[in-house]
């Protein structure tokens, strides 16, 4: 009789337990993608590099700390139940419970807020990743192919193409200006895939896919095939290299007569 | 055979040895065989995998060629999800277990299950063949997209054999399918309502549902794939007004049920053992019933989020209900959860790979959630971000759940234990290993290093991390083959099991281990979805069986 009582008892503080903690979650995860701006850590990301992959990068983070509440949650309410309700010595049998049904609710109804959090914030961040600029500074045309990339400027008529085994192709940025990108594949399909810039698309032959980079620092960057396209998949590497305006028009200049 | 009155006896001699193996329609013969079958094939794929680890171990490694380590991973993955995680799954366990969970002889068709076998032996064995051909096996990765898989970039017999094989395996699997559904809804003993039967069985049935709206796509797409290699269609060519991206359409519209159609079996087996292991009933069985339902309806309506970085896909849709398939999956982890709290858990070798299990699929599902963000999957997508997820939610599912299933019905299948001591070492090894093998990964994939590379450079910064996920890979393997030393030494030793070892609640445990050809001598009243529990501890029965003394036949 005693028994049954504690056991509902303790059912009831651990359901209120955990109605506390993963109510605060959606609050807190909220609350996480504000607060980006302060030190949270990377978890393993690039922080993006460009306007667009930056705004990837803060979403990242605050995926990470939903995450980390509520898959610590769960091991923790998993560890507690192997821990305490091991059966020790003799088999007795406990209280045949068959459900809970606002238990059930709960555990129903909050992921589906959880969730709908997380949603919101993905639209947002969405629409200023896939944005295309009406009027960029700068227009850049990819083509992929079987096994290397070839980056024309269509307003300076200069071209950069792989030309071999570790003779990858560059790709000259100007930090701070917005760059619009047409891609497409001329064969298979390929993945344009910037890591430092937490972005990838497909190049697909037939089909044109546009996005845009406004890159924010002036460093080196690598880039590659993301989707397996035969046999030398591995080798489709190109540079990438954001520089200062000024640098950019000397390089472009530099390229033209070739 | 001789008739008198009514009743039928029979006195034909069972066949053995190698014609009863080819030629019974018995479910638990072709049970067996099918786990077999399944596991050899995965044990091949497996070694496929320490292979492609070993290439990875070095940068620039030169273990196998670059075109051999192309096929690899492609005969990996395709071995694994079509001849092992699938085939065991339904042909397997659900074969064996279905038609005892719910009071049945045996399967609604069972010629049909005899040529369901043979397909999925042959289609797997028509596979390997690639590897003797002299351009190879198919080498376009599991997903075979085109342009890639068509003719002028994939000549040669090998992407034949493959696509021939799947096409094989697809229809076995569509039969199996259509064998379980009308088992289920046609064949259960009186007094098995829908809502008593047990959740393994509900999940086969919702799985069966699920088989029969992918597997004919994934079939239509390989009949097209095959057209334009060899009958001059032009369905993913360009030059031809033919559409690329529609194979991935296809593709994927079959592939996202797919991990469901290989989930849910497995989320069945560890609903039934943890509250067998509990000894309490599974909480909220309402709850469980319409969470699959749930997930296998929101599962035909993802896939395109394997498609986010084609630019072509309408990305809020997708992204919402790929978050939201999220739910119903939280639900049964909750559900698991809330039937071991209050219990009285024994942690034996089922035991513990079900809750194995459960901490690997959480962790796999929660990455899931973040690749259901389009932004973080441009990020993501395609590298090795990715082959952990799966390989989490995969192994957790088809590895741990289906070893705590193994290590389960085991004795029911043969009548004998496997021994606890070397499952725990079996368990451990496997399960610290996996998790060697794959949490680098992430990190790589984060760090930019792409899926399905056989080399990377010295400078990338790769090499510490591969190397550590080659360390828990070979543990994995060891893993492995303590099962395999488990399962010889329960033959050469055996420890004999009774009918119901387990104290467990469901029908197959009301008969002997392994059970009489025609499955029942008697079966015990069906009152509630626990019929053996009730019979056994009537003091804390779902529901007491009704001791008239007259008409039993009401029902």
């Amino acid at each position: 009789m005693v028994r049954s009582m504690k056991k509902r008892s303790l059912e009831l503080s651990w359901a209120h337990k955990a109605r506390r903690l993963l109510g605060s979650v959606a609050g807190i995860g909220a609350a996480g993608l504000v607060l980006s701006a302060c030190n949270i850590p990377s978890f393993g990301a690039f922080k993006g590099n460009t306007v667009q992959g930056n705004s990837t990068y803060h979403l990242w983070q605050g995926f990470f700390v939903a995450s980390i509440f509520v898959g610590g949650i769960t091991f923790i309410l998993l560890a507690l139940a192997i821990i305490r309700f091991r059966r020790k010595g003799e088999s007795i049998i406990p209280k045949q419970v068959h459900g809970n049904t606002k238990l059930e609710v709960f555990y129903t109804v909050v992921p589906v807020v959880i969730v709908a959090i997380l949603f919101f914030f993905t639209v947002r961040v969405e629409n200023k990743v896939d944005t295309v600029a009406r009027n960029p500074n700068l227009r850049v045309d990819v083509t992929a192919f079987q096994w290397g990339w070839k980056f024309y400027y269509p307003k300076y008529g200069v071209t950069t193409i792989t030309k071999g085994v570790d003779l990858y192709p560059t790709l000259e940025l100007p930090v701070g200006e917005t760059a619009t990108f047409r891609l497409v594949s001329l064969d298979v399909v390929h993945g344009f895939y910037m890591p430092e810039f937490d972005f990838s698309r497909y190049a697909l032959p037939g089909v044109t896919n546009y996005f845009d980079f406004t890159p924010q620092h002036t460093a080196n960057f690598l880039g590659r095939c993301s989707q397996f396209c035969g046999l030398y998949h591995a080798d489709m590497l190109f540079y990438v290299h954001v520089v200062a305006p000024s640098q950019f028009q000397s390089w472009i200049h530099a390229h033209q007569g070739s | 055979m001789v008739q008198t009155a009514g009743v039928v006896e029979h006195e034909r001699k069972a066949p053995g040895g190698f014609y009863k193996w080819v030629t019974s329609v018995d479910h638990k013969v072709i049970g067996k065989n099918y786990m077999y079958t399944a596991l050899t094939f995965m044990f091949i794929a497996g070694a496929m995998a320490l292979l492609i680890r070993t290439q990875l171990f070095n940068p620039n490694g030169h273990v196998v060629s670059l075109q051999t380590y192309n096929e690899l991973f492609t005969i990996h993955g395709s071995m694994m999800l079509y001849l092992f995680a699938g085939p065991f799954a339904f042909g397997g366990f659900a074969n064996f277990i279905v038609p005892l969970q719910i009071g049945a002889p045996d399967m609604a068709f069972p010629r049909l299950n005899n040529l369901s076998y043979w397909l999925f032996l042959f289609g797997g064995v028509t596979m390997l063949f690639g590897f003797f051909t002299a351009s190879g096996a198919a080498a376009f990765g599991w997903v075979a997209y085109a342009p890639l898989s068509t003719a002028p970039f994939s000549p040669g017999p090998g992407a034949d054999l493959w696509i021939v094989s799947i096409a094989m395996v697809g229809f076995s699997g569509i039969f199996t399918g259509v064998n379980l559904m009308t088992t289920i809804f046609y064949l259960r003993a009186p007094g098995m309502t829908m809502f008593r039967m047990p959740l393994f069985t509900w999940s086969m049935l919702v799985t069966g549902i699920l088989i029969l709206i992918a597997f004919p796509v994934l079939t239509a797409a390989l009949v097209m794939l095959y057209a334009d290699r060899h009958f001059g269609a032009h369905f993913f060519s360009v030059a031809g007004g033919g559409v690329p991206v529609m194979w991935q359409n296809l593709f994927w519209f079959f592939g996202h049920p797919e991990v469901y159609i290989l989930a849910l079996p497995f989320f069945g087996i560890v609903t039934e053992l943890i509250p067998v292991f509990s000894k309490k009933p599974i909480f909220g069985y309402r709850g469980m019933v319409f969470a699959n339902l749930a997930i296998a309806g929101l599962s035909t309506g993802v896939w395109a989020h394997h498609m986010f970085t084609t630019g072509v896909v309408l990305l809020p849709f997708f992204s919402a209900l790929s978050l939201l398939i999220a739910v119903p999956t939280g639900v049964k982890v909750f559900t698991w959860i809330a039937t071991m709290w209050g219990g009285q858990i024994k942690f034996n070798t089922s035991m513990l790979f079900a809750v194995g299990f459960i901490f690997a699929f959480v962790m796999g599902g929660i990455t899931g959630v973040m690749l259901a963000s389009p932004p973080i999957d441009f990020y993501t997508h395609d590298t090795y971000f990715v082959v952990a997820h799966f390989h989490q939610v995969l192994i957790g599912t088809t590895v741990f759940a289906g070893f705590a299933g193994i290590y389960y019905w085991y004795p029911k299948l043969t009548g004998r234990f496997l021994h606890e001591g070397l499952g725990k070492w079996n368990f451990w090894v496997t399960f610290i290993g996996f998790w060697i093998t794959f949490m680098p990964q992430y990190l790589l994939g984060l760090r930019g290093m792409p899926r399905r590379i056989p080399i990377y450079s010295p400078t990338d910064g790769f090499t510490f991390l591969n190397r550590m996920s080659t360390v828990g890979a070979y543990m994995m393997g060891i893993g492995m083959f303590l099962f395999l030393l488990n399962f010889i030494i329960s033959w050469r030793r055996p420890r004999p099991a009774g009918d119901n070892p387990w104290d467990g609640y469901t029908l197959e445990w009301a008969t002997s281990s392994p059970p009489p050809p025609h499955n029942f001598h008697s079966l015990p009243p069906i009152r509630s979805a626990r019929p053996l529990w009730d019979l056994n501890h009537p003091d804390h029965a779902d529901s007491v069986p009704m001791v008239t003394g007259g008409d039993e036949s009401a029902e």
